[in-house]
């Protein structure tokens, strides 16, 4: 009898538990994880979306995009993007995180302002920057540098500037998380070992590369993959300020991808694509994982 | 004292710089706003020069701005109430109740936090078509509920009930609560403050998304304030500048006093974002 009961009770208990995961889970099931197994599905289709035709086609999808120049070179400009964005980002972010974690006066101010671009809209930032890089003398930058004599190329139309345009404009995007989490990693360093290298007459360079950096290196670590993941997935500052631009210098994987699924309507080459950028952002999170389990490792 | 004032110098001129390159912007966009088109370019102003307050009525006749300004409110509202309402049943669920495969279930869902929209957006698409909804605001409602904008509430919410004491719901037992009332009755009350913190992630992220009504909104009545802000366009084709710059003033304005009032609220929330 009493065996019976707690029988029912378990029963009852697991009703109600997936009653109120079912809901989360249903969603997951139609919006994450039945579209990752139709890409890898439409990957290896002839599909068009104009057409409606879906085809098995085997691996040519593939085939063709190991063949298709405009696929390397949206991989090479991704890669380019990340070099810059990336080292940019930390460099910046961790020089300010320990420059302002001092808790000077008008830190909470900074902490502010670097943070605006972090809640704008990417697309507002982006139609703001546009303006403001206008080549000739028509843009606010350009002037600015005529005033110390510096002629402003046309950022946005010219091979090489282009990038760096989009490379700074991601930069300042993202600079303020980047320093905030520093900040908190800055703020848990353990002080009596900093006390003690002071002591020891540690000067200020050593300090920081010998001291600070090693300790706030699983942190680094974290947000370097972090952010390159983040760059990997670059779009809507692509699509607004060059459009792909010049000559196709700024065309990154997921523009390439949005380009030949809805524009070229050739959905399963681009499901191919993005099968790439899934593997690609897969072994970066692998990664991510398994710095973590390091990074906790060092607390325990 | 003058040593004290010139070791600070370094530390001043870095704000004074940090200052310039990061409010200008937006100085800029709304000195801007007030222009005209042609003075909009060349010297900058630190003011505007035609006060044009007309730009911002203009905005709602060139295109219908209202309509775009008010679906974005809807996609938000939806998706923001449906994020964190699904998120705490889950949540609680995986942190307080003892049921088969919860912890399969929880790994699997947590797969979706590393999920790039860009990767799923083109069966999304398929899905959309077969179901109707394309060129419709139900997407965009629905995918920040689920997705990992759900996945991420979902485990801050599951992280935040694991701490709470097994005494509050013992004592709702013995009082006679069935289990969605002590969720709706203790669990949801205590958790507010999480829930808020969730609740303007999911709501700043809904409000900027970009690529999905991209690809899913053709119409223009039914264009999100990210569409419409690129759409400032004359009979010609030609940019409407001064208009462009007004509208994306008036689009960034909700996201912009969230932030400001809750100021350490939004960036902690974010932070965590990032560190997930």
């Amino acid at each position: 009898m009493k065996q019976h009961s707690l029988k029912a009770n378990h029963r009852r208990d697991a009703i109600i538990g997936w009653a109120f995961i079912t809901p989360q889970m249903a969603g997951f099931v139609f919006f994450v994880l039945l579209p990752l197994i139709s890409v890898f599905l439409y990957s290896v289709q002839e599909k068009n979306l104009l057409f409606g035709t879906s085809v098995f086609n085997g691996l040519e999808n593939f085939r063709l995009l190991f063949a298709d120049p405009l696929f390397s070179k949206s991989l090479v400009n991704t890669l380019i993007f990340s070099a810059g964005v990336v080292p940019l980002n930390l460099i910046f972010s961790l020089l300010l995180a320990l420059y302002l974690g001092g808790g000077k006066m008008g830190t909470r101010f900074v902490r502010g302002i670097i943070f605006l671009p972090v809640v704008t809209s990417g697309v507002a930032w982006a139609i703001v920057w546009k303006y403001l890089l206008q080549g000739g003398d028509a843009g606010p930058i350009n002037w600015f540098l005529s005033l110390v004599g510096i002629e402003g190329p046309n950022w946005l139309f010219e091979k090489g500037w282009a990038m760096a345009s989009v490379i700074i404009n991601r930069v300042m995007k993202n600079l303020g998380m980047n320093v905030l989490i520093f900040m908190g990693a800055v703020l848990n360093m353990p002080g009596d070992v900093i006390e003690a290298a002071h002591i020891d007459g540690a000067k200020r360079f050593t300090l920081f590369f010998k001291i600070k950096l090693p300790l706030l290196m699983p942190t680094v670590m974290m947000v370097a993959i972090v952010t390159i993941i983040g760059s990997m997935r670059v779009f809507d500052t692509i699509k607004l300020m060059t459009d792909g631009g010049p000559e196709g210098s700024t065309m990154v994987m997921v523009y390439y991808i949005y380009h030949q699924a809805f524009r070229m309507f050739d959905t399963g080459f681009a499901s191919a694509l993005a099968v790439v950028l899934f593997l690609i952002v897969l072994v970066l999170t692998a990664l991510q994982w398994f710095s973590r389990k390091r990074i906790s490792f060092y607390e325990s | 004292m003058n040593r004290k004032y010139l070791k600070q110098a370094p530390y001043a001129l870095l704000v004074v710089l940090l200052t310039i390159l990061f409010v200008y912007p937006f100085w800029w966009m709304v000195v801007n706003s007030l222009n005209s088109s042609a003075e909009i370019f060349g010297v900058p102003k630190l003011l505007p020069t035609s006060w044009a307050f007309s730009n911002y009525h203009d905005i709602f006749t060139v295109q219908p701005f209202a309509r775009h300004y008010l679906n974005t409110l809807a996609v938000a509202f939806v998706g923001t109430a449906g994020n964190v309402l699904l998120a705490a049943l889950a949540g609680y669920a995986f942190a307080r109740m003892r049921f088969p495969l919860r912890n399969a279930a929880f790994l699997l869902l947590l797969t979706a936090l590393m999920m790039p929209i860009e990767v799923t957006i083109i069966p999304l698409f398929f899905q959309m078509q077969r179901w109707g909804a394309l060129d419709t605001l139900v997407p965009l409602m629905l995918l920040p509920i689920f997705g990992s904008q759900g996945a991420f509430s979902t485990f801050m919410l599951r992280q935040f009930y694991v701490t709470v004491p097994n005494e509050l719901e013992e004592a709702a037992r013995i009082d006679g609560l069935n289990p969605l009332g002590i969720f709706l009755k203790i669990m949801l009350p205590i958790a507010v403050p999480v829930l808020s913190s969730v609740a303007i992630l999911a709501f700043i992220a809904v409000w900027n998304t970009y690529l999905e009504p991209l690809v899913f909104i053709s119409s223009l009545e039914n264009f999100t304030l990210p569409l419409s802000l690129t759409n400032f366009n004359d009979t010609y084709g030609l940019p409407q500048w001064h208009l462009q710059l007004a509208a994306t003033t008036l689009s960034i304005l909700p996201i912009m006093v969230v932030y400001l009032l809750f100021q350490q609220k939004v960036s902690d929330a974010m932070v965590n974002t990032g560190l997930k």
